[in-house]
């Protein structure tokens, strides 16, 4: 496994080989895909119950019956944990970057094809887990997607807390070691099967990112797979790690001298770098895009590969922040605050940076652009909200409130979706060689933009107006009734942009077998991708090692007979 | 007389951004179709190898520095006393079998040793495989010392020698969720210990894969990756063992 010569293996023959056990990059990152589709369709479904119950509690729904409130709990945990883990966190990076990543570099295949494999597989196995706690008896466990102890490690601390949160500890640590595998992969692979000419430094924004990511994942799951780890043996071994002398139901449990900050620091060490995980993928794909659709080079490449390089490491010393009210020490909260403060430069400076690639430019306004342009947008309105909770004075009120929700789903829940679709719409023409409706895109990606501003802005408001999260009932509580029509509104809003994702999927799977036919080029795009068939052969580049002789974002360059110039151009171009 | 003359000027590709810098060829030596001359580079693949296990080597460290920091917290950690409410020291040192425990230390610092030694007699097999090839060219011994099957073996005795402390720590009173103190040393030496074996378990691949008459040079890359992986295990444990002694 580990002295794999990357194109050893010849082309499959079999369904079997070919499409379930692949080896070939290209196919794992499909099964990525739609793993992760399939996650989140699941995901928002949860998220539709708990609107809805939100502002009718007592309704029965059909197929869920009644939900009472330790049901809500159990929606929300695994809402969170399925669209964290299976959505944001495989799709980007495990579905894209797969299948994208080498044939960008120029290399046949990743490094260590039958690991990559694994890691697919590793994945599935870790979502059929997760998915089984809703089976069991007792269910879902219903301690949120963090898991915080004592709750979390007793496992008679409610509903769910026993079969189902052993079942829920054991995916997450399923789905490090699959993490853990895909990153050894993705670092390996760009640092080593780069083609001759393609120096770091030409490498496409989208590259940077999927390795500056698996490296923080490489990092990051370690740490919450020992947390993990820690959290079974309390639950089941009688150990003490998180657990201090507790009273439940009257009963003095056995467990004595642990602490329940110990599980927040380890999951939170983990927690910080994985939303970066989330959101850097995004980011990658954006400035390809935006790029792409400006015809014009991307503004600061260097800054660009430093700011992904200043976030990747940043984002390993701010995890207190999300442990302001855990009764820290000031002068701690104080050091996390200002590391947090100082992530905003390197993400304002990308943003400028994409706003500059976009000045002055002949702007196609072609469907991935407009995710790309929606991606911007929802970043700076997601990440606007972050230094309001970076100030530990202000995280006083606001903690644990709609404000927080309104934040995390402005830049994970959608900003992060938004580089998915872009992805997908872009590099649908490749994959599958046809496109994807055009118009229907624009109405998706309209619909979806402001409904999903329509249900997280408002949000904002409701966390200052003191409207606490994960509670599953308000409606009788006084000092929140003003905020009903505003909570309708948001659950009105989230019924209409749930039912216009369906857009996209018939969109995807129609033009998947019944679209207009691709060129190689449709995008007229300068990397590698664009340079071979459509969809590409089986060691990506038909027997030829390509040969870089420019950088990713050759456009409009002065002196040049088009307005691209491809990678693999070997025509020499005046300097510019 | 033959006179060289190049009549084609050399062009070097200077232009794009990142300056004109030029990797070498990622696989097979000559041709750009793959494997080239139907020879795979094997010294590229030994390197990419070793990145691979330097890459996988940072989690295992992320892993076990985690719950070291836990550790030692909770070293310091008071908690509540119900009886007398007020917040008391509750860290009771763990007695560990010393002596067993030493002797465990030798079996992995001779099993480095011998892995070490294994991994240089299968790096002269494959330096010298390409002479061997040669009719009618005897290098002598055909088979050295088993230094592999000799890891193994060293690598198994540590494990059961953890097992043997382990039973010896219950005889002493020390189970798992006795105190803080025991849970980190079963926690620590069985992670160390899950660790080592999967390096039996990849050994072993390597001495099947020898019985499959795989390539020297491709046999010497398992043996060498599991090797560097073999000392890394020996200094975790080390550490591992310095800090449930020093620090108890």
């Amino acid at each position: 496994m580990v002295a794999q010569d990357a194109h050893a293996h010849a082309a499959p023959q079999g369904f079997i080989r070919k499409y379930i056990f692949s080896l070939d990059h290209k196919v794992i990152g499909i099964q990525y895909i739609f793993l992760a589709l399939t996650a989140v369709f699941v995901g928002m479904f949860l998220s539709l119950l708990m609107r809805v119950h939100m502002i009718w509690p007592t309704a029965v729904l059909p197929l869920v019956g009644e939900i009472k409130p330790e049901t809500y709990l159990q929606l929300l945990t695994m809402h969170g944990t399925i669209m964290v883990f299976f959505v944001l966190t495989t799709a980007p990076q495990g579905g894209f970057g797969n299948y994208f990543l080498p044939i960008q570099i120029g290399a046949p295949d990743m490094a260590f094809p039958v690991l990559n494999m694994l890691s697919f597989w590793t994945t599935f196995v870790a979502f059929v887990t997760l998915l089984a706690a809703f089976f069991v008896t007792g269910g879902a466990p219903l301690h949120g997607w963090t898991g915080y102890a004592p709750l979390s490690a007793l496992t008679n601390s409610g509903p769910g807390e026993q079969l189902g949160a052993d079942l829920w500890v054991t995916s997450i640590a399923i789905f490090c070691i699959a993490s853990l595998m895909g990153a050894l992969n993705f670092i390996t692979t760009t640092l080593d099967l780069r083609a001759k000419g393609m120096t770091m430094m030409r490498l496409p924004l989208t590259v940077w990112a999927w390795f500056i990511t698996a490296i923080l994942g490489l990092l990051a799951f370690g740490v919450l797979l020992s947390a993990g780890i820690l959290l079974l043996m309390d639950r089941n071994l009688g150990t003490s790690f998180y657990v201090p002398l507790v009273v439940v139901n009257g009963q003095v449990m056995g467990h004595k001298g642990g602490s329940p900050l110990l599980w927040q620091h380890l999951f939170w060490f983990f927690g910080h770098p994985e939303v970066y995980i989330a959101i850097l993928p995004g980011m990658g794909v954006a400035s390809q895009l935006l790029s792409t659709f400006a015809r014009k080079p991307i503004f600061g490449y260097k800054a660009m590969v430093y700011a992904i390089m200043a976030i990747g490491l940043l984002g390993f010393v701010v995890w207190g922040h999300h442990m302001f009210m855990s009764g820290m020490s000031p002068y701690s909260a104080f050091a996390f605050s200002i590391m947090t403060m100082c992530i905003g430069v390197p993400s304002a400076i990308k943003t400028f940076n994409w706003l500059g690639t976009l000045y002055k430019s002949k702007i196609r306004f072609q469907t991935p652009m407009l995710y790309a342009i929606g991606f911007v947008s929802l970043f700076v309105s997601g990440g606007l909200s972050g230094p309001f909770l970076a100030q530990p004075v202000l995280d006083i009120p606001l903690h644990d409130t709609a404000f927080v929700v309104g934040h995390f789903h402005l830049i994970m829940g959608v900003a992060a979706i938004f580089g998915m679709f872009a992805g997908m719409t872009y590099w649908f023409p490749k994959m599958f060689g046809r496109m994807m409706n055009e118009t229907w895109g624009r109405i998706h990606c309209l619909l979806t933009l402001i409904g999903t501003y329509c249900i997280f802005m408002p949000m904002h408001y409701l966390g200052m107006a003191a409207q606490p999260r994960r509670y599953s009932q308000f409606t009788e509580v006084a000092y929140l009734q003003h905020l009903l029509p505003l909570n309708r509104f948001i659950t009105y809003a989230a019924i209409l942009t749930i039912s216009a994702q369906f857009i996209f999927l018939i969109n995807l799977l129609w033009s998947m077998f019944k679209g207009p036919k691709a060129s190689d080029n449709p995008w007229e795009a300068t990397t590698l991708e664009w340079t071979t068939a459509t969809p590409p052969p089986h060691d990506n580049f038909g027997g030829h090692t390509p040969v870089v002789y420019h950088g990713p974002y050759e456009y409009s360059v002065p002196g040049a007979p088009k307005d691209y110039v491809m990678q693999t151009d070997p025509a020499q171009v005046a300097a510019h | 007389m033959a006179t060289y003359s190049s009549t084609v000027p050399v062009q070097v590709p200077k232009t794009g951004q990142g300056g004109g810098g030029s990797q070498p060829p990622a696989y097979g030596g000559g041709g750009d179709s793959g494997r080239g001359d139907g020879y795979p580079d094997y010294g590229h693949r030994l390197r990419r190898a070793r990145l691979g296990l330097a890459v996988l080597l940072a989690p295992i460290f992320m892993f076990f520095i985690s719950i070291v920091s836990a550790y030692v917290v909770r070293q310091g950690l008071p908690t509540l006393d119900e009886r007398t409410n007020t917040y008391v020291r509750d860290w009771i040192p763990v007695q560990l079998p010393l002596a067993l425990l030493l002797v465990n230390t030798g079996l992995l610092a001779a099993g480095s040793v011998t892995a070490e030694l294994a991994r240089r007699q299968i790096t002269r097999q494959a330096a010298l495989a390409p002479v061997r090839s040669i009719p009618g060219v005897s290098l002598g011994q055909e088979s050295g010392f088993p230094w592999l099957a000799v890891t193994v073996l060293l690598g198994s005795a540590f494990l059961t020698g953890q097992w043997m402390a382990w039973k010896e720590l219950a005889n002493r009173g020390f189970y798992l969720a006795t105190s803080a103190s025991s849970s980190f040393v079963y926690l620590l030496t069985a992670a160390h210990g899950i660790h080592l074996a999967g390096g039996i378990v990849v050994l072993l691949y390597a001495a099947t894969v020898s019985l499959l008459h795989k390539p020297v040079e491709a046999r010497r890359i398992v043996v060498d990756v599991t090797a560097w992986y073999w000392h890394f295990m020996f200094v975790l444990w080390v550490g591992i063992f310095a800090l449930l002694w020093f620090m108890r």
